[in-house]
Parts: C-alpha cells; structure tokens; sequence
C-alpha cells in the first residue's frame, strides 16, 4: 500500500493502532501480526488472522523504522501482533537520550 | 498529525498520572483530554481562530489542545498588549474568539479566562475526530520584534508534532517528575514546555507571572525536578537564591534547569553551577520560526568546560551546543554560500520542525532552508557558537566584532551588574562599539576605566568609545534586550 505522512492504520488482527511519521515513495507492504494493516475507518477482514510467528507485540509510544526504506510509524495504540514490511520486522527507533530543553 | 494525537497517547497510557498543575488538586491526562474535547466543542462555531490574551492558567492547554481537535489555529498574546495593539493584532486573525481580561470589538465573542473554563466544563464533549492533516495551523506566535515590528509566525501541525516526536520520549518521565513553567504562553518555549511535558509524561506546573521569589517558593512546595527559564530570569533567582543567605534552603529537588531565549552571561551560568552543583544545566537555542530547539549545549558539556584546562573546551560554557539530531545546520556568508569551518557568517537550519513561515509567505529557500538572521560560527568539534543577530554584529573598519564578547568583559568588573553593547556610526571606522552599563548598587567606575579595563582583556578595536552608566537596561516582556532603543541613546553621546 502507498502510505502517507499523518495517515492512521490498524491492525486486523489486534489492537495495534500506527501513525505514519516518514513514508516511502515507493508501495510497502506493511503488516501486523502477519496480516495487512488497513485504514483506521476501514472495517478489518474477519477471515484474516494473527500469525503466531508474528506476535511479540507493538508498543505504545514506539516508533517503528527502517532506515532503508526511509518508513517511520508512531505506535497510537499498542496490541499483539508485531509489525513487519513483508516478511521483515521493523525495529523500535532508540532513545534519542537528549537532555530536556523546553 | 495533531498535536491532540500526543495528549490522545499520553491520557490512553496513563489516564491517571497527574499532567497538570498541583500535587493536591492537578488534572490527570485522562481528564485533560476530556477538558480538550469539551473546548474543541465550544470553540466549534466561535470564528477560525482562538486568541489566548491571558497569563497561564489551566485553561491555557486546555484551549491549545482544544484548538488543534476542533482544527483552528491556537493563537495565544501578550496579555499585556495595549488595546489598540490588541485590536489591530485580532483584526489580523478575524473571525475569532478571544480568551483573556481584555474585550475587544475585533472579536467575535470575547470571554474572561474563567468564565470560558466554567462554559468548557459545562459543554459535552466533540464526538468528531481531529483533523489529521500535516499541514493545519496548529499555533501562531508572533516574533518578539526586537528588531522591528512582531511579525506572526505559521507553526502547522506537521513543525510540532514533528519536534516533539524528533526530540522527546513518550512517557520517559518517571511519575514522580515536574516541571515548572514560567515563561508566557506567546513565547515558543511556553508552548513547546505544554508539548514536551505532555508526551513525555512529566507533570506541568504553571508560575502565571515570574518573581524569583515565587519561583523559588514554587520549585519547593511542588517539588519541581525540571525548569526552563530566560538568562535574566536565572540571574534574579541567583540574586534571590544569595539574598537568603546561609539558611537557604537551596532547590534539592531541581534536577535540571534549561535557559535559552536569549544570551546567557558567562559569569551568571558560572555562578549558578557553583550555587547548585547537584542541577544539570542545558543550554537550548532556538527559534519561534524553528518551534522551539535546534541545538542543546547539555550538562556533560557545562560541567567538562568548567573543569577543563582546554581553552577551547572552556570556551563552550558560552556555546549554544550542537545541533540536534534531527536539524540540519550550515554557517553561510551574505551571498548564501557555506563558509569554512570556524568562520562566522549566518546560521541556517533545516529539518521537519522548521516552519520559517510569516503570515503567507515563506521564507524558505528551495531546498528547505532557513536563515535565521543569527551570527555564529561552528568550532572543530562542531559546537556553535552565536555572535548576536546578524544586524547587531558591528562592523569595524571591516572588521566584524560580536557585541556579546564585550558585554561578558564589561560584566566581568566587579562593580558592573549589566551591559549591553551596540555598534553606532562613526566618520573614520565606519562604525565603534559603544556599551550601556547598570553598575552595582552604589557603585560607579569613570568612562576611562571601563575602558581601560576592555582593554585588559581584549583587542583595542573592541574598546567602547562611549560609556553611558543607566539605572536599567531596556528589556521587553521576556527578557530580550531592546538594542535598538540603545543605538540613538549611544550615537548622541558620539561626537566622531
């Protein structure tokens, strides 16, 4: 899917709500617990369901990244699948360990 | 993006940790967002723009994020604008409504701060959902003006949320943080303590106007562990901190103490290192038009330059630090080219906070970049160093001189409180320093000695060639020094 800067997605198979910070030019195909996340106002497929390989879980308040792939999402709301480009978990952006200056 | 987004997580994870106000009767973020909704349905049919025209108070984030779910631009004013100031200012953003002591005939409806904070509580709240659109005004801040008229600046959803995301942890505070704010809500530092608190989880404590007295009184009784402040606002809370004497209780619960918005005095941030050894110090540098930081000079730095031997590593205590990760910053000439490391010229940053946006027009080149009509300079290390704005940097028979390396020598004399330091025209150098001094209270040293004593301590180039002693330096309302009220004080005492 072509994702956008501010665009909500949800999981179909968890609570996993993301926000996109930085998006792609190019398709991605992203999902969670192994199934294709779908617009926030999208009623998400009931066949669909979370792969098992696939639930370590998303956390609220992570950013999710992949440097590569110039993709970057807000965790809104954390759930039990894991998010992944394809096959390719994406991995929680670190601390940025700055000093507090407001 | 919304800025609402930030407060929506923050009230989702932790609905009942404390984000505002006392630990006895504060508001948790639970409640915060509940407040938010009620203000984005009574803001619905109130005109395109809210004008917050009052100190802080607990309606201030209230109505800020209010504004972002209801998708109207968060205006907040002096409150202490004259009235036709005031209306001249609404007559810029009609149709809108108006919270604050003052009424005006611009407005559509103007109501006092707490009787908009009774019709909030008592309206049920939006069932919309926020805008997620990037590109919503978000905030307006007009610029100080120091240098000319204020000047409204466009700070859209895309710039906050941006520098929010790009410089704080959600939820990193532990509970048991709080932070004190006491610059006013016009000022970008008042607005981005609202955001950066909200999400990083740590409580907001408001000090409507700032005494240092209160502000001292408040760090105790609320057992602040974070404060941002301006550098004459430190400089009162050391002079107040002094004044108690050997049963000062100090600030054990301060942890960290930011200062920007203006130009720190070396002596001042020494001092107050030496007085609270156990606060980390940061030193911030920033924009209204960059919404809020761009670099940070952090408590390693403060406390490797105090303790170095290294001239150049104790040079950084007057550094602004370096730039953070997600700002780009270059040093360019007037014809816009990048100049060699270590050379002065105008500082420019990029990044996704950067907005550079007055009223409709930006002042963006193509490629993203912003001058920030700052003097400076990078050292090796990459540490940035300011000289003033660039229309204050005095040009000596072609010889560029930083008005704040003379001001910190003036300070330096014992028997000098303030100074400030302007270039005014002169027949054989083109233009000379010239300085303004407060001395200590009753105390007072003769023109030649002020100047004997810049002497001492600096190429004669930068030797005031007039020496004005005055009760107060001019300031406005949050600290920044009105130079240009000084320049024809100053050039009538020239005789080139």
């Amino acid at each position: 899917m072509q994702l956008k800067p501010g665009s909500r997605l949800k999981s179909q198979v968890c609570d996993t709500q993301v926000v996109v910070v930085k998006a792609p030019k190019d398709d991605v195909d992203l999902r969670c617990g192994g199934a294709p996340m779908v617009d926030a106002a999208v009623t998400p497929d009931p066949s669909v369901s979370r792969d098992a390989d696939r639930s370590a879980g998303s956390l609220l308040g992570k950013r999710y990244a992949d440097e590569e792939l110039a993709i970057e999402l807000l965790c809104s709301k954390g759930g039990a699948g894991s998010l992944t480009i394809g096959d390719t978990g994406l991995g929680v952006k670190g601390a940025k360990a700055l000093p507090s200056s407001d | 993006m919304n800025l609402m987004m930030l407060l929506d997580m923050a009230a989702e994870a932790e609905p009942d940790r404390l984000a505002l106000g006392r630990r006895a009767d504060g508001l948790t973020y639970g409640r915060l967002k509940d407040l938010a909704g009620r203000a984005a349905a009574w803001l619905a049919d109130q005109g395109d723009n809210v004008i917050y025209g009052d100190v802080s108070t607990p309606t201030l984030p209230v109505l800020l994020f209010g504004s972002s779910w209801a998708g109207k631009p968060f205006v907040p004013v002096n409150f202490r604008l004259a009235v036709d100031r005031l209306e001249a200012l609404i007559a810029t953003q009609t149709p809108a409504v108006l919270v604050g002591p003052q009424s005006a005939q611009q407005a559509i409806s103007a109501h006092s701060t707490s009787s908009a904070a009774k019709a909030i509580a008592g309206t049920v709240s939006s069932d919309a959902d926020w805008s997620f659109d990037d590109e919503d005004v978000a905030i307006v801040l007009h610029t100080s003006g120091t240098s000319g008229a204020p000047k409204p600046v466009i700070l859209r959803q895309r710039h906050l949320v941006g520098y929010v995301l790009g410089s704080v942890d959600f939820l990193a505070a532990d509970p048991s943080e709080a932070t004190l704010v006491s610059v006013p809500p016009y000022h970008i530092a008042g607005m981005a303590a609202i955001l950066t608190a909200v999400f990083g989880g740590r409580r907001l404590v408001q000090l409507p106007v700032f005494e240092p007295t209160d502000w001292i009184a408040a760090v105790r009784e609320e057992s602040i562990t974070h404060a941002m402040v301006v550098p004459t606002m430190l400089a009162r809370i050391i002079d107040a901190l002094i004044a108690e004497g050997d049963s000062s209780a100090g600030l054990p619960t301060l942890r960290l103490l930011s200062y920007g918005g203006g130009r720190m005095p070396i002596p001042v941030i020494e001092q107050a290192m030496q007085l609270l050894p156990h606060v980390d110090f940061v030193n911030a540098y920033g924009l209204t038009e960059t919404s809020s930081s761009v670099s940070v000079l952090g408590p390693d730095d403060h406390r490797l330059a105090v303790s170095s031997d290294d001239p150049a590593v104790r040079a950084r205590l007057g550094s602004v630090g370096r730039p953070l990760p997600i700002i780009e910053l270059t040093i360019r000439d007037l014809d816009g080219r990048e100049v060699p490391q270590g050379e002065q010229g105008e500082v420019w940053v990029r990044g996704d906070q950067v907005s550079g946006e007055y009223g409709s027009r930006s002042s963006l080149d193509s490629a993203g970049w912003f001058a920030t009509k700052d003097a400076g300079y990078l050292d090796p290390d990459g540490y940035l160093f300011l000289a003033g704005r660039i229309d204050d940097v005095i040009v000596r028979g072609g010889e560029n001189l930083s008005p704040g390396e003379i001001e910190d020598v003036l300070i330096n004399h014992p028997s000098i409180k303030e100074a400030a330091v302007v270039g005014i025209a002169d027949v054989e150098w083109g233009e000379v320093p010239a300085c303004a001094v407060v001395f200590e209270a009753g105390e007072s040293v003769d023109t030649v000695d002020v100047q004997a004593w810049v002497a001492s301590h600096l190429r004669s180039a930068r030797v005031p060639a007039v020496v004005h002693p005055m009760d107060e330096l001019p300031y406005n309302d949050t600290g920044k020094l009105l130079r240009r009220e000084l320049k024809p004080i100053l050039q009538g005492l020239h005789r080139p």
